[in-house]
């Protein structure tokens, strides 16, 4: 009786996840064995194992890279401040807000202000530097999807850390540990799900970027998401695109299996 | 001050954010070997002064000696002090074995040494076998010792146990009463124990400070702390008690319950209103006509080693009785005692004062014994 009122409550869930997971990786692995010309066959995936297309892959792989580490670098820290102040749960509302305004806003302001006449470069006139090309760089784009990621990677870290039984800090003084070996041998290693899950949120979707990598970097980065984008609206090959929407799908769940939280006692 | 002096409060003040002190002016010194108890009820600041001597936390006032060097600026990290926390804080992302070389590890001792000095330390706590275990996989017991091996594996000089046994169930923590008060025999280092159960107390110290509200109430070895509790407050907490109010009418005379007793206490002024303790077992169930009070039994708990019984008498004060024999509930039954089962108390009386009035009546029993 029990169990089954409790499965009615899960036909929505159900459905969903059929309609809106399950329907569209099945009817993506179906385009990826259609070529060009619409015929069954392996060419997408001897295309994607061309140097081409494992480039491409590599430089996602590096720039993902590059956006986790720097938004992790960033985050930690900062987290780790917010736990310290009074007032923590207004002080992380304040930085989670900007995560609500639109990403693509968010990106014309960026264009706005690393134009060629916007405030990065008026600043860099005032220290005497000089106008430079910003936009359109590896940098820009870096920053822009920093800035993005981060309060995607403060939230699970803050939880962490918020979380962290405070008597283990004390414990770890009272034998002999500095602040500096306290906070490598204790903290870090007790708050690593909360990294783990911070790097899954940003890594993954930085992976396959494209709209941001579209408006900041122009043509500079190429990447597996802005190639799947290409693909499908400009040249119209759905079968290459869903090729690579394929490993996409693979590398995120060999990335979720590795960094995935493993329960541990206590 | 003497050199067997390890540790001194002088006139120490804990508040946190100006709220009201945690501790009040404390002062006190405590001698090196010896197995300390602080006993009080939850919240009167046991944890407050074990993170003071561990460096956890600073004092707003006043000054700390450890080994009569001042310490208040010493952090946690370089005093040597190690503690067993209330809830272990073991931790969980290290096996046994690293859980107990920390404190070495982080001292930088060569692999060989932090081997053989984790392997003592818990074969110390006879847990040789357990090094690769994970901290989940032990029970409270056994963290407990583990905690334990990892705090004296550091050899520290003062051992502070936060409440260690309150979270085991009775039996194992009979057994760890008996094994860390043999472990402290063994070690002869210092060790300070908090507690809040009164028996575990009194089972295990050299010496006892009961706390409250911030103060030390009374420090005493654990007999005297039960005999001759300064005031109602201790009275109350170190055992069961009846306590009634009384007139201390001349030396070795007191009068309550409408009666006059003779009693051992002196030093009063003439016609003192006083507080008058008798412990319950020193209460002796006899006839009406013997007793001297006479009480209606109320009711009568079975309480394994003695009946446990209550009543009231003619003026409606009640005592608590505990006795072997047993009561008809109903019934008038007379209490008899002897003058030594009297504990009379000053009101408001400190500790110093209470220290000094016990010590002129003994200097005043030498001068009548000659
Ligand atoms: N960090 C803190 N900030 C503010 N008040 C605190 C803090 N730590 C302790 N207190 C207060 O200090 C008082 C004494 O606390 P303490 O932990 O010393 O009590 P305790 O005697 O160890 O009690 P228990 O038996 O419950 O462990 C309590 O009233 C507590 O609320
Ligand atoms: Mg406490």
């Amino acid at each position: 009786m029990e169990t089954r009122s409790r499965n009615l409550y899960l036909i929505p869930y159900v459905l969903w996840i059929a309609l809106f997971v399950i329907t569209p990786i099945l009817l993506i692995v179906y385009y990826s064995f259609i070529d060009i010309h619409g015929n069954f066959s392996l060419i997408n995936y001897q295309k994607f194992f061309t140097p081409v297309y494992l480039k491409m892959t590599l430089s996602s792989f590096w720039y993902a890279f590059l956006i986790t580490a720097f938004t992790l670098i960033v985050a930690y820290p900062t987290a780790f401040l917010l736990t310290k102040t009074k007032y923590k749960h207004l002080w992380l509302l304040l930085i989670i807000v900007p995560s609500w305004i639109n990403l693509l806003l968010k990106a014309y302001a960026f264009l706005g202000i690393f134009g060629t006449f916007g405030f990065a470069n008026a600043m860099l006139e005032v220290f005497g530097i000089g106008t430079k090309q910003i936009l359109f760089t590896d940098f820009s784009f870096i920053f822009v999807s920093v800035y993005i990621f981060i309060p995607f990677m403060i939230l699970p870290i803050f939880n962490a850390l918020d979380k962290l039984n405070p008597t283990f800090v004390d414990a770890s003084r009272d034998l002999g540990a500095s602040g500096w070996t306290t906070f490598w041998k204790v903290i870090v290693p007790l708050t690593i799900d909360g990294v783990k899950s911070g790097c899954q949120v940003v890594f993954i979707p930085a992976l396959s970027l494209f709209m941001l990598t579209r408006l900041i970097a122009g043509n500079r980065v190429i990447t597996l998401g802005t190639a799947v984008e290409q693909h499908f609206l400009v040249t119209q090959d759905w079968g290459m695109g869903s090729t690579i929407a394929v490993f996409l799908v693979i590398i995120m769940a060999v990335i979720m299996f590795f960094t995935g939280n493993r329960k541990r006692g206590l | 001050m003497s050199t067997s002096t390890i540790i001194r409060f002088e006139n120490v003040t804990k508040q946190y954010d100006n709220d009201a002190a945690v501790l009040d002016n404390v002062s006190f010194e405590m001698e090196r070997g010896k197995f300390y108890t602080l006993l009080g009820p939850s919240g009167c600041g046991k944890t407050t002064i074990l993170r003071l001597i561990s460096g956890l936390v600073e004092a707003s006032h006043g000054k700390i000696y450890i080994n009569d060097k001042l310490v208040n600026d010493v952090p946690a990290n370089k005093r040597q002090v190690n503690t067993v926390f209330q809830d272990y804080a073991l931790f969980p992302h290290l096996n046994v074995f690293e859980n107990v070389a920390f404190g070495l590890r982080v001292k930088k001792l060569k692999n060989a040494d932090i081997q053989k000095k984790v392997q003592e330390a818990l074969r110390f706590v006879n847990l040789e076998a357990y090094e690769n275990r994970e901290i989940s996989e032990m029970s409270g017991g056994q963290r407990q010792r583990v905690a334990i091996a990892r705090a004296i594996v550091n050899e520290p000089e003062v051992l502070l146990l936060d409440e260690p046994l309150s979270a085991l169930d009775l039996k194992l923590r009979t057994e760890m009463q008996y094994e860390l008060r043999e472990l402290q025999r063994r070690l002869g280092i210092t060790f300070v124990f908090v507690t809040h159960d009164q028996e575990e107390a009194l089972a295990m110290s050299d010496e006892i400070f009961v706390i409250n509200k911030g103060k030390i109430q009374q420090r005493g070895v654990p007999t005297d702390i039960y005999d001759e509790p300064i005031n109602r407050f201790v009275a109350d907490f170190i055992g069961e008690s009846n306590i009634i109010q009384g007139k201390m009418l001349r030396d070795f005379v007191v009068q309550f319950d409408g009666k006059e007793f003779e009693c051992v206490d002196q030093g009063f002024n003439p016609n003192e209103s006083v507080e008058v303790v008798i412990r319950p077992e020193d209460l002796e169930i006899t006839t009406k006509e013997k007793g001297h009070l006479k009480v209606k039994v109320d009711s009568q708990l079975f309480r394994g080693v003695h009946y446990e019984i209550c009543g009231y008498d003619e003026n409606g004060n009640e005592w608590i009785v505990h006795s072997t024999k047993k009561a008809v509930v109903g019934e008038e039954i007379g209490l008899y005692f002897e003058p030594e089962a009297i504990h009379v108390m000053r009101l408001g009386e400190t500790e110093e004062e209470f220290d000094a009035r016990l010590e002129a009546y003994d200097d005043q029993g030498v001068e009548n014994g000659n």
